[in-house]
């Protein structure tokens, strides 16, 4: 990573609070959530299903669905060495930043492409739209480009292909090049491997980190496989029931993992690599975010937990340099800080 | 080593499509596989999506007619049992299913969930309530969840109703088609860790089928690597993961992501290009050939035998023979 002066933030979210107003009732999706993305690096939200990885991951854009709302807080975004808080904006801005500023590539890329369309007019597209490009015609030949650069054999046949033509693997490159066609500031990849098999999982992590290295892309990995955080990311944010419990750098993270929910996370993933005699287990189940356990929500299924965590919700505690952690187990032993990177 | 529960020779099963009247072609899911299930062990199959995975499992437990090949259970040909025997079959030899919110008839309380294969196999229990209850207690539920109905549960608790209503019938092997694929990694390992307790406990047999290969050495003491409908290697757990010898293995192993930084850095990937082909018109002689950075024009055009290599290390691959 590059010398702490150097870093420059690019999003940062602050105090976010997003609630689902359901008929069952309100779901507290996300609460008191902070966190930096630097230019330049590959920042991971990591947590299980339920732990509100993509609602985050919305809010960048201002994209969440109804029956969410965003009741509080910001996500300010550094346009060209100016603030704009992204939740402020209007729709006629928003549609600027979305998809050329800030482009998506989201997890099952048949749901991505239209199945009427071949797949070069989808990429040129959303270039057309934002003015990348003047007509179709530019857009068609820019398009052969880029799906040259995600590395898809013969490029120019491909272009025509509509989308049940193509593989699983060949359609996620197809999204790749559509998340790059207008060259975006940050590339939000939620899950992008997880619809592919390990062999073709392979190939796209290895483009998607070649393709980022080339154009000095800013990354939002959104992850449940620790395998992948260990793997692609520089810096990782644990989220566990709408809140961050942890953030640290990767190296950080896997060798001295502080909150025990992470303990337990990488406790629990069979490593292929070791022998193990039994994996460690954590017991319970994801909570209900309509009524989220009171004070720290990991304390039903925590080891350590104490009166206290049932009671009072931890402060986040600051462990050492660019890592913090939610937990009453480190009060005194760092700073008390109001957000973490 | 102790003798085969199951012995799979020569199984294949193809699948017709197009066409309504003449078909088009076969999709060859499964074409010719031979192995073995030892007695109390975990037999791991593992192979990317669409390799015939699920249809080994489901044609050993006679949920498929196989195309051709024979199935021995306990010294039995399977596609040869009818009417009493082959239902003795059924009760032996069991499935839990992937998704736990399918497997579950979300109109059924759990307890007649576990009763119902109790009531058709005509199982005697003196007190059914109790009989459940200790079920539950044996897969981690209690008697609270007696009455409730599937919507109820979680994932991973779904799947232990699952587990408890396969143990119902006391069944000496198990099909478990990958059981926590579906589940959270937290909870996965509570499951695995209870699939492994009662496989102890009854001196149950397995044969676990994943994609997931951390998991799958974790469960197995051999594992078998599927490709394209076809058996590329078979061996012991850790020999496998130590010494693997088809190219298609080493490619699949190196591709896992490793949950550890440096290890992930330092390792050396080793590349296979492109996707598995469709299993419809497979390629020539090894399946694997096009996308083997080995291949020669052996391969191209004959088959490669699986061939004992090492101790109980089998490939088929032309490399080694």
């Amino acid at each position: 990573m590059s010398s702490e002066a150097r870093r420059e933030p690019l999003i940062e979210v602050e105090n976010l609070y997003v609630y689902f107003y359901t008929y069952a009732g309100v779901v507290k999706a996300i609460e008191d959530v902070s966190f930096t993305i630097y230019k330049g690096e590959t920042f991971c939200l990591v947590g299980e299903t339920g732990c509100g990885k993509t609602v985050v991951s919305r809010t960048l854009t201002n994209i969440v669905p109804p029956p969410g709302r965003i009741v509080k807080g910001k996500v300010i975004y550094h346009r060209d060495g100016e603030e704009v808080n992204i939740i402020k904006l209007s729709e006629e801005e928003l549609r600027n930043i979305r998809g050329k500023e800030i482009a998506y590539i989201i997890q099952d890329p048949s749901a991505a492409l239209d199945p009427l369309y071949v797949v070069g007019y989808q990429i040129a597209e959303t270039m057309v739209d934002h003015g990348t490009v003047k007509d179709f015609k530019e857009g068609f030949g820019r398009a052969v480009r880029l799906l040259k650069e995600v590395l898809i054999p013969d490029p120019e046949r491909r272009v025509k292909a509509y989308p049940h033509e193509l593989s699983g693997g060949m359609r996620q490159r197809v999204v790749i090049s559509m998340g790059l066609s207008n060259e975006p500031k940050l590339l939000i990849a939620d899950e992008p491997t997880s619809y592919l098999d390990v062999t073709v999982q392979a190939q796209v992590l290895d483009l998607l980190r070649e393709l980022k290295g080339k154009k000095g892309l800013t990354v939002l990995l959104i992850t449940h496989d620790m395998g992948v955080v260990a793997e692609m990311c520089e810096r990782v944010a644990v989220l566990y029931a709408g809140n961050i419990v942890e953030v640290a750098p990767v190296d950080e993270l896997f060798k001295r993992p502080k909150h025990p929910y992470t303990v337990g996370l990488l406790r629990a993933v069979p490593n292929p690599l070791t022998e193990i005699e039994k994996l460690e287990s954590i017991p319970g189940t994801v909570p209900n975010l309509i009524k989220p356990p009171s004070g720290c929500r990991f304390h039903p299924r925590c080891p350590h937990a104490t009166e206290k965590c049932r009671r009072e919700k931890p402060p986040l505690i600051r462990v050492g340099p660019s890592h913090y952690v939610r937990c009453w187990l480190y009060a005194g032993k760092g700073e008390e800080v109001s957000r973490s990177e | 080593m102790s003798e085969a529960l199951v012995r799979v020779d020569g199984l294949k099963k193809y699948f017709p499509v197009g066409g309504i009247i003449f078909t088009k072609g076969w999709v060859k899911a499964v074409d010719g596989v031979t192995f073995e299930i030892r007695k109390g062990e975990t037999l791991g199959l593992v192979g990317e999506s669409g390799c015939g995975k699920t249809t080994t499992g489901k044609l050993i437990l006679k949920l498929l007619k196989p195309t051709a090949g024979k199935i021995i259970f306990d010294g039995r040909d399977v596609t040869k049992l009818r009417g009493k025997a082959l239902k003795e079959f059924r009760r032996q030899a069991n499935i839990v299913f992937q998704d736990p919110y399918s497997s579950l008839d979300p109109r059924m309380t759990v307890f007649n969930i576990i009763m119902e294969p109790v009531r058709i196999h005509k199982i005697h229990v003196d007190d059914p309530e109790e009989f459940v209850i200790k079920l539950l207690y044996e897969v981690g539920l209690n008697e609270t969840h007696l009455y409730r109905y599937p919507h109820e549960f979680s994932g991973g608790q779904r799947q232990r109703i699952a587990i408890a209503r396969t143990l119902a019938l006391r069944p000496k092997f198990m099909v478990l088609d990958e059981p926590t694929s579906a589940l959270d990694v937290s909870v996965q390992a509570q499951i695995l860790n209870l699939l492994k307790d009662l496989q102890r406990r009854y001196g149950l047999t397995y044969l676990f089928i994943s994609h997931n290969l951390g998991v799958v050495k974790y469960m197995s003491n051999r594992i078998a690597v599927m490709y394209l409908g076809k058996l590329v290697e078979l061996a012991p757990a850790k020999e496998l993961f130590e010494n693997p010898m088809h190219p298609y293995t080493k490619a699949l192993l190196s591709s896992i992501p490793v949950p550890d930084p440096e290890l992930a850095r330092a390792k050396e990937r080793i590349k296979v290009t492109g996707e598995p082909p469709s299993p419809i018109n497979p390629p020539s002689g090894c399946r694997f050939h096009p996308r083997c950075p080995h291949a020669t024009e052996k391969c191209r055009h004959d088959e490669p035998a699986l061939k004992e290599v090492g101790k109980d290390h089998f490939v088929a691959c032309w490399l080694y023979a």
